[in-house]
């Protein structure tokens, strides 16, 4: 039925407006089976309305959805699977305590039986390469791990329409070019793929078709094939896009972040032990840590950041030469280190307080917005005023609750109050992840510059074109342990990618059999 | 059909307005309880709500039952804002009754004025002393403070029980479970000729615009509020949250002692077996009626303290049992937390099915 029928789906003039908002205005386009369509704009756009709407969790004002060429009203997503929608959600509609197996059941319309359940789970982990243990506890699971649960839950339905909302952005490039094989052969089997990602070269690579949408609005239909990942980032923001500028040629002071020999068991159940970590970053230099989510990232963060309940041992962290392993998150920025989790909402900032308060909560200290043990409100205030002006971050004031910014802006906003600061060493953990085009390209120049006047930054990411992108040398984390820096120039995207895949046969004591050295800090390739 | 639809931003209006509607939908479910109890609900709620302060002295009342209310009510409030859940106010304030009333009747034969003084600071040192243990409970051992801090309050009554009966029994006092009347020096001035009205009123203001200050312009009560809405954040901060939980116990331990101590060094002028009609209770609700915010908190405990003189009256006029106090006190609270949800959530009428005009 490809090619000549009726569309899979089809979109027609589907409106859709919030308070004060827009979000959908007049959405058309049509989706053929067995085609892999990109939805391309940045947060805001209206992707993820127009998506909830297909999936039977929002109802359009006004337009129709037409399926297989019959008018539908889809008024739940029980109605959506039903129908053969599948969707890989971009916040992960996932129960933390309970088992993989019992999400994935909770989303299936009908489960009789756990056991065939499992044995279905098992057997589409396999066939796609997606492991995961059906009995662990959501809770204990890495960001990564948790989207691997929807990517399986959607396969096991057999979907007609599958939608995949970012779904590359915690896997390897091998784990990516094999979703892309399941993809590609889902889409022979006749099924119709809604691919979003602002992964612009993975649209290229996969997709034969692509809706553009801002503001609301559809602005441009392409064929990914043909244009350039830059023509497709200026058409959903609207504007020529400038490439992060590197600068000079690139000069680095001294060491001001370093780490050595550091052990640390994993103040969660299921977390992953830090094993003899060492790195050194010195002023000037930005240094990506790459790694597929759940390799201790999170656990390294941390203790860099000052979080964990046990003490590292003395001297394993250094800020600019003082041993920081005993002191807490606040002696630490006092000597100038600051720090960007990668959890946005209750991590890096408190939804339910305002953009002013959010910018005292790690700020007071250096930004002197204390007095005496009280708020100074007017300085405490004019910080937060300044973080929105200088990373444009789009709000209604500093006065407006953290929670109601989009990603993308509530992450500028982080990132700008930290680096406002001045720091001397920034550690900054997936600073771009689920945040559109535009910001992300803010970030990242903002990042540059702050390097450029010599701070050292520690950027912690599962974005490998980030990590190119911006970073002078690279370092990979699998299971806990560390790979040794090497230059960015020096390596390709296939040997961080192998790194990736398991750094304990390459690392130190490599086995004759995989033929592979570190030696001289290359990688010989296996 | 009705649906809750989250809001994008907490709605400030609902904030305030919240309590309003719990109120007014305490007074239609208490008419019509009244009614079932065959009594006229409008007469019944008039002698509760209207009777017991249209005169000075009914006003005058309503303050001294609203100082422990309130004095209380701030400082669970503090606790409660940075998720510590002490439910034992009620034990805390008669261990500070005890120690504070307790070097009254030490020094009863005492004119100093220095007594009075004393017997703040030790009042208050009792209440954080009691609550003391279940922060240390919760911070070493991870023991849950809602249950700890209750079971201490029976321990608490039951310790004054003991003394009263016992070792604290006025000696001239025909055997009766009570202790000395404490001497002049220890007891609270009036601070309205004629009136109950004492010191302790006066402090309760006080504490009021402290705790203020404390909650919205301090950084320990930033730290406080921190804690209790993103652990995580605080703890990526350095926000401790065992810090947090000592410091909130403490001081509501303190204030809940003081609060008790200006209950028997005014109102009661003696210790006895029962000091408190379960003002550390009320206070729970006191607090959330007012917002967990300092100012909202004198309102709530004036209403609170209302449902105390309501009570009273209600039993000598109408007959009614003394439960009904606690009954409008507990319908409240319910429809408070019911309230809350639309600070939250807005409701939407009209169903699903006719805004669906997709196909």
């Amino acid at each position: 039925m490809k090619g000549a029928g009726p569309a899979q789906l089809e979109v027609r003039g589907v409106t859709k407006a919030f308070p004060g908002c827009l979000a959908n205005d007049d959405i058309s386009f049509r989706i053929e089976p067995g085609e892999i369509h990109a939805l391309l704009g940045e947060n805001g756009a209206g992707k993820s309305t127009l998506v909830k709407i297909i999936y039977g969790v929002l109802q359009a004002d006004e337009g129709e959805l037409i399926w297989e060429g019959k008018p539908v009203t889809i008024h739940s997503p029980h109605n959506a699977r039903e129908m053969g929608i599948g969707l890989v959600f971009q916040h992960f509609s996932l129960f933390e305590t309970m088992t993989v197996l019992e999400n994935i059941a909770l989303a299936m319309n009908d489960v009789r039986d756990m056991d065939a359940l499992r044995k279905q789970v098992l057997e589409v982990e396999k066939t796609y390469g997606l492991p995961l243990d059906p009995d662990r506890h959501v809770y204990t699971l890495s960001v990564g791990e948790r989207q691997r649960i929807e990517i399986v839950r959607c396969l096991l339905q057999n979907p007609k329409l599958l939608i995949l909302d970012e779904p590359t952005s915690v896997l390897t490039p091998q784990e990516v070019e094999k979703l892309f094989e399941t993809l590609r052969r889902l889409a022979d089997e006749g099924c119709a793929i809604l691919y979003i990602s602002h992964k612009l070269h993975e649209v290229k690579a996969l997709c034969q078709k692509a809706t553009v949408l801002r503001g609301g609005k559809v602005v441009a239909g392409c064929d990914p094939r043909e244009e350039t990942a830059k023509s497709m980032a200026e058409m959903m923001i609207g504007q020529k896009l400038t490439a992060p500028d590197r600068g000079e040629a690139r000069t680095f002071g001294d060491v001001r972040l370093a780490v050595a020999d550091l052990s640390l068991a994993s103040d969660e159940q299921f977390g992953t032990d830090l094993k003899g970590i060492n790195l050194e970053v010195r002023g000037g230099e930005i240094m990506g840590v790459a790694g597929v989510a759940g390799n201790g990232q999170n656990e390294l963060f941390r203790a860099l950041a000052g979080e964990t309940e046990q003490e590292a041992a003395p001297d394993s962290i250094k800020i600019d030469g003082t041993s920081v392993a005993h002191f807490g998150p606040r002696r630490r920025r006092r000597l100038g280190a600051t720090f960007v989790p990668e959890e946005r909402n209750g991590h890096g900032a408190v939804p339910d307080m305002s953009l002013s308060e959010n910018g005292f909560l790690t700020a007071f200290r250096r930004m002197a917005l204390a007095a005496k043990g009280l708020i100074r409100e007017v300085p405490t205030k004019s910080f937060a005023d300044n973080i929105i002006k200088t990373f444009d971050v789009r709000t209604t004031g500093s006065g407006a609750e953290a929670g109601s910014l989009s990603g993308g802006n509530l992450q500028k906003f982080i990132v700008g109050r930290e680096i406002l600061q001045d720091p001397g060493v920034l550690v900054i953990s997936q600073p771009t992840w689920g945040v559109d085009a535009g910001a992300a390209s803010a970030i990242h120049q903002a990042l540059l510059d702050l390097a450029a006047k010599g701070t050292a930054v520690l950027v912690i990411s599962q974005d490998l074109d980030e990590i190119f992108a911006i970073c002078d040398s690279v370092v990979v984390m699998a299971e806990g342990k560390m790979s040794k820096p090497r230059p960015m120039a020096d390596v390709s995207i296939e040997e961080i990618g192998l790194l990736m895949g398991g750094l304990h046969d390459l690392e130190g004591n490599a086995t004759p059999a995989n033929n592979t050295q570190v030696e001289g800090g290359r990688v010989g390739q296996a | 059909m009705v649906r809750l639809e989250p809001r994008r931003q907490h709605s400030q209006a609902m904030v305030y307005l919240s309590p309003v509607l719990a109120i007014l939908m305490t007074l239609v479910v208490g008419g019509i309880i009244f009614a079932f109890m065959g009594k006229n609900p409008f007469d019944a709620l008039y002698t509760f709500f209207i009777l017991p302060i249209n005169n000075s002295y009914g006003i005058s009342e309503l303050f001294v039952k609203a100082t422990p209310l309130v004095i209380i009510g701030v400082g669970l409030a503090m606790g409660f804002r940075a998720n510590v859940w002490n439910i034992g106010a009620e034990g805390q304030l008669t261990m500070g009754a005890i120690f504070g009333g307790g070097l009254a009747l030490y020094f009863h034969d005492s004119e100093s004025i220095l007594l009075m003084p004393a017997m703040f600071v030790l009042g208050a040192l009792g209440g954080a002393f009691w609550g003391a243990i279940p922060a240390l409970l919760r911070t070493r051992f991870n023991a849950n403070e809602i249950l700890t801090s209750l079971m201490l309050t029976y321990v608490a009554t039951l310790f004054l029980s003991f003394l009263v009966h016992g070792p604290w029994r006025n000696p001239e006092g025909f055997n009766f479970p009570e202790s000395r009347p404490f001497p002049d020096a220890g007891l609270l001035p009036i601070i309205f000729e004629g009136s109950r009205v004492h010191l302790g009123t006066a402090v309760a203001v006080l504490v009021v615009i402290a705790g203020w200050l404390l909650l919205s312009k301090s950084v320990i009560g930033f730290q406080l509020r921190v804690v209790g809405k993103a652990p995580q954040a605080a703890r990526h901060v350095g926000f401790r949250q065992k810090r947090m939980v000592w410091f909130t116990l403490l001081l509501g331990g303190a204030l809940a002692g003081l609060a008790g101590l200006f209950e028997v060094a005014g109102p009661i002028g003696q210790l006895q077996p029962s000091i408190s009609p379960g003002y550390g209770f009320t206070a729970i609700i006191v607090a959330f009626l007012g917002r967990l915010h300092p100012v909202g908190i004198l309102f709530g405990g004036l209403i609170m303290a209302l449902t105390y003189l309501g009570g009273e009256l209600a039993q000598i006029t109408l007959g009614l049992p003394n439960a009904v106090t606690g009954l409008f006190q507990g319908i409240l609270l319910f429809f408070l937390l019911a309230c809350d949800v639309l600070t939250k959530y807005r409701i939407r009428f009209g169903s699903i099915a006719a805004k669906g005009r997709t196909a």
